[in-house]
């Protein structure tokens, strides 16, 4: 189904198709050690760095016997002396079977996928898309709480420039989510977001305290808030500190609920947290690669 | 008679062509170059903030000898949501119709966004006409949306 079809947007996949692929990646988690790729080269082609989301893709595709070629930033690459995105996509197609990009730009990873003879995945388009990210974080709730359906869903921090919040919100609404938003007031939701919430019937709850929400819900999604988001650095710091989760906050959370973070963190999450078996970050950084293996595979049309 | 007559003298008749009017009188420039008229050899009239019984000012276009697509006469529907489309053969209306609000709109108006891939390269913009009415555009590349007054003609 997914063969030799590029994946840019979330919004490429149908929730089959989201499904399917997360019922791969169980394989591979069950038998990560596939070498089924054996007669492949992935080309991993980082315009800007992102090395853990790079180490993930490259250790996926290790995994499944592949190699792995590609460049980790543009300084050290042809993009550098001025080749145009097109030029460098359909050059690297010569060599590879499937390209995995990152790219500052908005829409760059569409629009290789018009002009590359082999599927791209986008590992994050500027400020646009991260698929990936999504899915490993369905396939994170999915685990931990047995299913998607109806769940009760926090997102705390950046809200309003964070893509990975933006994109697992439109996602859940597939699956009838309730969305507990957490941020300060200038870091809310963007209106765009919780528009497409009430386009499903569903809910979503706004809050500034973080330890509100705790009690009700089964995921508590945490996020990095960035300094550049702010004009004045004294509110920077009021509001960075004012969402931090310590572990004595979960004291009174239901036993199902998991904490997730798209990592790295700074310290929007207390290392005493860590200790905590709700805690699932690491093993949420995990999934990613099993989630790769997934759309590795079923793109090149071997799973 | 006398009325009509004073009308036709704002602009000209043509004898084969088309006719765009109810143009509003700000967008006379954004349709001719919607249009690609600016680098036409026929014979080309155009009038702006001209009287409008309907909509107080207006104003037209007129092109000898051009008939065009109801694709390429629909792009216009952006700048021009309630034009009216004449196409003449001596002298005589043969057809008049309402100008639609296109799905997809290509090349000529650029997306609003300014880290989006198809303003760093040279690349032929591309959106979505999500909303008809307030004729929001949808950039196939970057996903953000070009509102109508955000809209700059390439
Ligand atoms: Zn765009």
């Amino acid at each position: 189904m997914m063969k030799s079809k590029s994946l840019i947007s979330i919004y490429d996949y149908s929730k089959e198709e989201q499904l399917q692929i997360l019922d791969i990646a169980e394989h591979f988690e069950a038998n990560p050690v596939q070498t089924i790729l054996n007669d492949y080269v992935v080309a991993t082609l980082f315009f800007e760095p992102s090395t853990r989301t790079r180490l993930s893709f490259e250790s996926a595709a290790n995994r499944l016997g592949a190699r792995v070629i590609g460049f980790t930033d543009s300084a050290s690459s042809s993009v550098k002396k001025g080749e145009s995105l097109k030029d460098t996509i359909l050059t690297v197609s010569n060599y590879s079977d499937l390209i995995v990009m990152r790219h500052p730009q908005d829409g760059s990873a569409r629009y290789a996928s018009e002009v590359s003879p082999v599927p791209i995945i986008n590992a994050g388009d500027g400020a646009n898309q991260h698929p990936t990210q999504t899915l490993l974080d369905l396939y994170s709730i999915k685990k931990t709480q047995g299913t998607l359906e109806n769940l009760q869903i926090a997102f705390v921090g950046d809200l309003k420039y964070g893509r990975t919040v933006h994109s697992l919100t439109m996602a859940l609404c597939n699956y009838k989510a309730t969305f507990h938003l957490i941020s300060p007031t200038e870091l809310k939701l963007p209106s765009y977001v919780k528009q497409h919430i009430k386009d499903n019937k569903l809910e979503y709850h706004q809050y500034t305290e973080l330890t509100e929400a705790i009690p009700k819900i089964d995921i508590l999604y945490m996020t990095r808030i960035q300094r550049e988001r702010f004009s004045d650095p004294i509110e920077y710091e009021r509001v960075k500190n004012a969402y931090i989760l310590r572990n004595e906050m979960l004291m009174n959370a239901r036993d199902n609920m998991k904490v997730l973070h798209p990592l790295p963190r700074v310290n929007e999450i207390a290392e005493d947290v860590d200790a905590n078996d709700k805690a699932y970050y690491f093993k949420q950084a995990e999934n990613g690669v099993y989630v790769r293996q997934a759309l590795l595979s079923s793109i090149l049309g071997v799973k | 008679m006398e009325n009509k007559k004073r009308k036709e003298l704002q602009v000209s008749a043509i004898q084969n062509g088309t006719v765009i009017d109810h143009i509003p009188a700000g967008s006379v420039f954004q349709a001719i170059r919607i249009l690609n008229l600016e680098r036409s050899t026929e014979q080309i009239l155009f009038g702006t903030n001209l009287e409008s019984k309907k909509y107080g000012t207006k104003g037209i276009i007129k092109v000898s000898n051009r008939y065009f697509e109801a694709e390429e006469l629909n792009k216009i529907a952006l700048v021009a949501p309630r034009a009216t489309i004449i196409v003449i053969k001596d002298f005589q209306v043969i057809e008049k119709k309402r100008v639609e609000v296109p799905e997809k709109i290509s090349k000529f108006v650029k997306c609003v966004n300014p880290n989006c891939i198809t303003n760093n390269e040279s690349i032929i913009t591309k959106f979505t006409v999500l909303d008809k009415d307030v004729i929001n555009l949808q950039c196939k590349y970057c996903e953000k949306i070009t509102a109508k007054d955000n809209m700059v003609f390439i």
